[in-house]
């Protein structure tokens, strides 16, 4: 297997699909790569910096015929073209009685830690999730990047794919031919049988490092990633924390109406993986700032992996103690 | 453009269905048999009728929270409108979409949209995907006076402008956003006056005059077709009726005497007066027509009462294609 970058494992996937299926077509303020070279002006489009025409020219584009990708490049410029999201692409199927499909790819880059500041340090997908309607994928390696944008392309509907910045140089081995990994499938990425840790996007890494320190301590941590967050594979993760009996869910996102808030309920709410739990569920995620510019400031708001070890110790401590 | 018999005939029962149709709703949400807001088309069937009558099924449109008038016109079957209204199963929408989201893609009608200026971002993608296919059909983006004040009217003409986009936005400026003339909203009178900056013809056409309309798209309609781009078409309308409704009309906030000076311009007498003229349609012939829109109401209000409501179990069913 090859070992490639997220990034080159996220154009892989657009440039394959677009050999695959000539109905795939691109609009973005900017490409990286040279995509036009191969596949010409027609379905390569530089748009203007007009991010509500270009997300909404996605969905008339998709239902009519086409399977836009529409990049807009960092999460946080979407948030100009909220109409179109939120009043459009979410409710566009149903509100039409299923007429129609929509098979448009929303792609933008996420997170912090990469000194951008405010504006341009967001993880805003409980936003999208929150909306019912759209789908979401959220990848951690090379390898589910290729697989979950391919299969997200493919999809019949608006899915947004949210590809996480700290990552980007990340490599990893990537299966060679049509990889794909399918939406609503999270995967175990790592066995164990102490502590389930839930990671998100680069704190899947992240979690997988934790754990490998924890190991020489004689601790066995499960890592489970849910890749995609709409549809969410609820089941595999409550049959870790059942396995397990304690669970810390990590993400980069402030904590309050989170992704990482929506996992805690569903498992807390399942009688059966409720009665397993030996601890209280515990969330380690951003603190609810903007996130600041100064390196200092910007690690003390991100989760990092002291945070992430002193979270395992407090559940493994709490089921020590007497009812 | 002298238009012969057949067009005149089917122009004028379509603007007569149109305005039927919506003086029914009111009616029909008076009575509380349907639910929800209707928003009245009465006074504006012209621009409907002359900018639709120059599009086939192939081409498609994007229509408003004010959208009977634009299916109907783009050809869709008024008994799963009403069926809509009535939040029946057999709807377009089974239900789901009510008056503001009423859609029939297999006619190209893209949708109604309860969001000022939602419309046109969608339009335009509908017009790349025509572009792309290379069959020269064309879009048409209606919207009102209200949405050119919303940035998406602005980012909308100008990609659509740098591409060559084959679309045509279609302005019905009523003068009234809700309850406010558009001498409060806007700089200037004339939302045409948008088009020079985006590089595209603009043009004022007497919105109830529907063979003004219908010229004036046609020349819009075959610029966009050949692949010059988009154009500017404002048609001055006015709305007869209240904004919107929901339980009881609202009381009339506007000058008695401006909306009859509107009225004396009704474009339905219009069209009959012209086709009296020039003796193409007969006072009997214009009875027949009424008559058979009046039946044709009648059917689709049995047709919508008839069909059941929607079952709960089916509420989640639509939200994602397979
Ligand atoms: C973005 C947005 N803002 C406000 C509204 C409430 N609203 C519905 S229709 C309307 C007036 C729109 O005026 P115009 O575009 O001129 O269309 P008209 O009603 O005159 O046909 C308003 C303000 C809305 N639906 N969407």
């Amino acid at each position: 297997m090859r070992e490639i970058s997220f990034q080159k494992a996220l154009e892989e996937a657009v440039a394959e699909e677009m050999r695959r299926d000539p109905r795939v077509i691109l609009l973005a303020t900017d490409f990286t790569g040279d995509p036009i070279k191969e596949f010409g002006p027609a379905r390569v489009r530089f748009t203007p910096i007009s991010e509500a025409v270009l997300t909404g020219m996605g969905l008339g584009a998709a239902g009519s015929g086409f399977r836009p990708i529409v990049n807009w490049r960092m999460v946080t410029f979407s948030f100009v073209a909220m109409d179109q999201i939120v009043n459009q692409a979410s409710k566009i199927r149903y509100m039409f009685g299923g007429q129609a499909d929509f098979p448009v790819t929303y792609r933008c880059s996420t997170g912090g830690g990469i000194g951008l500041a405010a504006q341009h340090s967001q993880s805003p997908y409980s936003m999208w999730m929150h909306l019912a309607g759209l789908k979401i994928i959220l990848p951690s390696t090379p390898a589910d990047a290729k697989g979950l944008l391919k299969s997200a392309i493919r999809d019949n509907n608006p899915v947004v794919s949210f590809e996480c910045s700290r990552l980007a140089t990340a490599t990893g081995p990537v299966p060679d031919g049509d990889h794909l990994v399918p939406l609503g499938v999270a995967e175990v990425k790592r066995a164990g049988t102490d502590v389930t840790i839930v990671g998100l996007a680069y704190y899947v890494p992240e979690a997988l490092a934790v754990a490998e320190e924890l190991a020489q301590e004689g601790i066995s941590i499960e890592v489970v990633d849910p890749r995609t967050l709409v549809p969410l594979d609820v089941e595999t993760l409550r049959a870790s924390v059942r396995k397990t009996g304690r669970v810390v869910i990590v993400d980069e996102a402030p904590a309050t109406c989170s992704a990482a808030s929506e996992i805690a309920a569903l498992i807390a709410e399942d009688p059966e993986t409720f009665r397993c739990l030996k601890a209280s569920v515990r969330r380690v995620c951003a603190l609810p700032v903007p996130v600041p510019y100064s390196p200092t400031l910007e690690r003390a708001a991100l989760p990092n992996r002291e945070d992430i070890k002193a979270a395992v110790y407090e559940v493994l401590k709490e089921s020590l103690r007497p009812l | 453009m002298a238009l012969d018999k057949p067009q005149v005939v089917q122009m004028l029962r379509t603007m007569i269905l149109i305005r039927e149709f919506d003086e029914r709703a009111i009616q029909l949400r008076v009575a509380g048999k349907i639910y929800g807001a209707v928003h009245p088309y009465v006074g504006q069937e012209a621009i409907a009728v002359g900018v639709c009558s120059n599009l086939t099924v192939s081409d498609r449109v994007t229509s408003t929270h004010r959208g009977h008038g634009h299916c109907i016109a783009k050809g869709a079957d008024i008994r799963r409108m009403m069926a809509e209204l009535f939040g029946r199963v057999d709807g377009y929408c089974k239900g789901k979409g009510g008056s503001m989201h009423i859609a029939d893609f297999a006619v190209g009608m893209l949708g109604a949209n309860g969001i000022v200026g939602g419309g046109l971002p969608i339009a335009c993608g509908a017009a790349l995907a025509a572009q792309l296919e290379g069959k020269g059909d064309v879009t048409v983006c209606f919207f009102g006076d209200g949405a050119a004040a919303e940035g998406e009217f602005h980012e909308a003409l100008n990609i659509a402008s740098v591409w060559k986009l084959p679309i045509v936005f279609v302005c019905e400026n009523n003068q009234y956003a809700a309850n406010n003339a558009v001498a409060v909203q806007h700089p200037g009178v004339d939302i045409a006056a948008h088009a020079g900056a985006y590089h595209m013809p603009g043009v004022i056409v007497d919105g109830n005059d529907v063979l003004e309309v219908h010229t004036a798209t046609g020349e819009a309609v075959v610029r966009a077709r050949r692949g010059d781009g988009p154009s500017l078409l404002e048609c001055k309308t006015y709305r007869w009726h209240f904004h919107a409704m929901r339980n009881t009309p609202p009381a009339e906030t506007r000058a008695s005497d401006e909306i009859l000076s509107w009225k004396a311009r009704d474009p339905i007498a219009r069209l009959e007066q012209h086709g009296l003229e020039r003796g193409v349609l007969s006072a009997a012939e214009i009875g027949t027509i009424r008559e058979r829109v009046k039946s044709d109401l009648e059917a689709a209000v049995a047709f919508a009462e008839q069909s059941p409501f929607p079952d709960p179990k089916d509420l989640l069913v639509d939200m994602f294609a397979d």
